[in-house]
C-alpha cells in the first residue's frame, strides 16, 4: 500500500506547491496593479526603470531583430525556391516578424537583461535589509520597487518591439537586396502592399504583455528570494526561467486569441 | 510606552518567541541581550510590524501596534540595521534624507539636503561625504550614515540592531557613544539588541535577556552584574559552562 501512497502524496505535495506559488504571483500581480490606483507614485522611480529597461534594452533588441529578420529572408528564400515562391520573401519576413518574431524574441531578450537584472538588485536588497529599510522609512515597497519597473516594461516594451519590427525588416531588405538580387523599391513595395495594420498591432500587444510579465517575474523572485548569494543567484534564475516560459505560453494563447479562425 | 505581552512567533516548528513579556517605558534605553537565534531581531521586527506575530500583543502607548494608520505609526520610529541597509543607489545625503523627500514629511530638496548634511555633521561626517555613494565608505562611516538616516525625521523612538557588529573596538566606542548621546539629546525611546557587552554597558539604561524564547531576565543595567541569574551570569562573562548550552 505504501508504494502506492508515497509517490502519489509527493505528487500531491508538488501539485500543492506549485498552485500555491501561481496563487501567489497571482496575488502580487494584483496587488502591483492596484497599486496604480493609489497614490503616492514615484515618478523619478519610473524614469529611471523607463531608461533601464526600454532605452538601455534598444541595443541588444535591435541586433537580434536585425539578425534575424536576414536569418529569416535567406531561409524563406530557400525553402520558397521548392515551390518557385520566392517572390514572398518581403511580405514573410515582415508578417513573421511583426505577429511573431519580433515580440518573442524581444521578449525574450528583455526577459534575459531585465528579469535578471531586476531580480539581481531586489534580492540583493532584500537580503541586505534595504527592503525592510524601505517599510520602515514608511515607503511601501511594491508602489517604490515593484510598480515603476512592471509600469515602465509594460510601456517601454512595445516601443522595443515596433523598433524591433523595423530594423527586422531592415535586415530582411539588406539581405534581399544585396545576396538575393530583390530590387529595393520592389522588395519595399511587396512588404508594405501584404502588411496590415492590425499584424503590428497585434505584436505591439504582445509585447506589452511580455513587459509585464518580464518585470512582474522579476520583482516577484527578487521579493522572494532566499539568504546569501545563493538565494539570489537561485532567484535571478527563476525569474528569467519563468519569465521566458510565461512570454512562450502567453505568446500561444494571445496568437490563439487574435488569430484563430 | 512599547508592551510586549505573551508575544509568539514560529518559523514552522522552530518556535522563536514563546510568551515575551517585556516593557519599555518611555524616554528609556532598553538593551535586549542574548545568544544568535535566540529571537532578538524577531522581537524587534514584530514591534514594527515586519514580520507578523502569532499569538500575544505588542502595543504602543496602550494602542494595538497591528490596528490603526500604519504610516503615522512608522513615523514615530527611526532604524539602524545591523549592516547599515543604506540604499546603494542613493547617494549619502538623499539616503539620510530619504523619509523628507517623499511622503507625508516631504520638504523642498534643498531644505531636505541642508538637514541631511546637518544630520551628517552630528554623527561626524564631514559635508564632503554627503554626495558620495554608500559604496565608497567604510564600514564605520556606513553605520554613521545608518544613525544619521535613523535620526532625520526626528523619530520619538529608535531602534538599534546589533550597532557595532563588525566594528573595530574604537569605533565600537564612538558608535557607542554616539548612540548614548542622540538617544539622551533627543529624548527618545530606544531599543538596542546586541550580545556586545560594551554596548550594553554604554547604552542601556535597562536590560532584558532573551533565551529560549522568553525573557530571562530584566532589570537596570546596574544590576546586571549582581543579578544572580545563571543566565544572565553566564552570558555577560562569555563563559563556555552554565544553563546556555554551547556548541563546541
Amino acid at each position: 500500500m505504501r508504494l502506492i501512497t508515497r509517490p502519489l502524496g509527493r505528487l500531491g505535495r508538488q501539485v500543492l506547491a506549485a498552485l500555491a506559488m501561481i496563487g501567489r504571483m497571482t496575488m502580487f500581480a494584483g496587488q502591483t496593479v492596484t497599486h496604480l490606483a493609489r497614490p503616492p507614485f514615484y515618478g523619478r522611480e519610473f524614469l529611471h526603470a523607463l531608461m533601464q529597461i526600454g532605452w538601455l534594452s534598444l541595443p541588444v533588441v535591435g541586433m537580434t531583430a536585425l539578425f534575424t529578420g536576414g536569418a529569416l529572408a535567406l531561409q524563406i528564400y530557400a525553402g520558397g525556391a521548392r515551390f518557385n515562391a520566392e517572390t514572398v520573401v518581403p511580405s514573410i519576413v515582415a508578417i513573421g516578424l511583426t505577429r511573431e518574431l519580433g515580440p518573442v524574441l524581444g521578449g525574450l531578450m528583455v526577459a534575459a537583461r531585465v528579469a535578471s537584472s531586476i531580480a539581481a538588485e531586489i534580492g540583493t536588497m532584500k537580503v541586505t535589509e534595504q527592503i525592510d529599510a524601505l517599510t520602515t522609512l514608511s515607503t511601501n515597497p511594491m508602489k517604490y520597487l515593484t510598480l515603476p519597473r512592471v509600469l515602465a516594461a509594460t510601456l517601454a516594451v512595445p516601443v522595443l518591439v515596433g523598433v524591433g519590427d523595423v530594423l527586422g525588416i531592415m535586415g530582411g531588405f539588406l539581405v534581399g537586396v544585396g545576396r538575393l538580387d530583390f530590387g529595393a523599391g520592389t522588395y519595399l513595395h511587396n512588404t508594405i502592399d501584404f502588411l496590415e495594420a492590425w499584424d503590428v498591432i497585434s505584436g505591439l500587444i504582445k509585447g506589452a504583455v511580455f513587459g509585464f510579465i518580464v518585470a512582474l517575474m522579476g520583482c516577484y523572485y527578487g521579493m522572494q528570494s532566499g539568504r546569501g548569494a545563493q538565494g539570489v543567484g537561485r532567484a535571478t534564475k527563476s525569474a528569467v526561467v519563468a519569465a521566458s516560459v510565461l512570454i512562450l505560453a502567453s505568446n500561444y494563447l494571445l496568437t490563439e486569441l487574435f488569430f484563430s479562425a | 510606552m512599547i508592551d510586549l505581552r505573551g508575544v509568539h512567533k514560529a518559523f514552522g516548528t522552530n518556535k522563536v518567541l514563546q510568551g515575551v513579556d517585556l516593557t519599555i517605558p518611555t524616554g528609556s534605553s532598553m538593551v535586549i541581550i542574548g545568544g544568535s537565534g535566540t529571537g532578538k531581531s524577531v522581537a524587534l521586527k514584530c514591534i514594527l510590524g515586519l514580520i507578523r506575530h502569532d499569538a500575544g500583543e505588542i502595543l504602543l502607548d496602550g494602542k494595538d501596534v497591528t490596528k490603526g494608520d500604519r504610516d503615522a505609526f512608522l513615523a514615530r520610529f527611526g532604524m539602524l540595521f545591523q549592516g547599515g541597509a543604506l540604499f546603494d543607489s542613493l547617494p549619502v545625503w538623499q539616503n539620510v534624507a530619504f523619509r523628507l523627500l517623499r511622503g507625508s514629511l516631504k520638504r523642498p530638496k534643498a531644505e531636505a539636503r541642508e538637514i541631511a548634511i546637518e544630520k551628517l555633521r552630528r554623527v561626524g561626517l564631514t559635508p564632503e561625504q554627503a554626495d558620495k555613494f554608500p559604496a565608497e565608505l567604510s564600514g564605520g562611516m556606513q553605520k554613521r550614515v545608518g544613525l544619521a538616516r535613523a535620526i532625520a525625521a526626528e523619530p520619538e523612538i529608535i531602534f538599534f540592531d546589533e550597532p557595532t557588529t563588525g566594528l573595530d573596538p574604537i569605533m565600537s566606542g564612538v558608535i557607542n557613544d554616539l548612540i548614548r548621546e542622540i538617544v539622551v539629546e533627543m529624548g527618545a525611546t530606544a531599543m538596542t539588541i546586541t550580545h556586545d557587552m560594551t554596548s550594553v554597558r554604554a547604552i542601556a539604561d535597562n536590560v532584558a535577556m532573551l533565551h529560549d524564547g522568553v525573557i530571562q531576565w530584566t532589570g537596570p543595567v546596574a544590576d546586571m552584574d549582581a543579578s544572580g541569574d545563571p543566565y544572565l551570569d553566564q552570558f555577560i562573562h562569555g563563559r563556555a559552562d552554565g544553563p546556555i548550552e554551547a556548541v563546541r
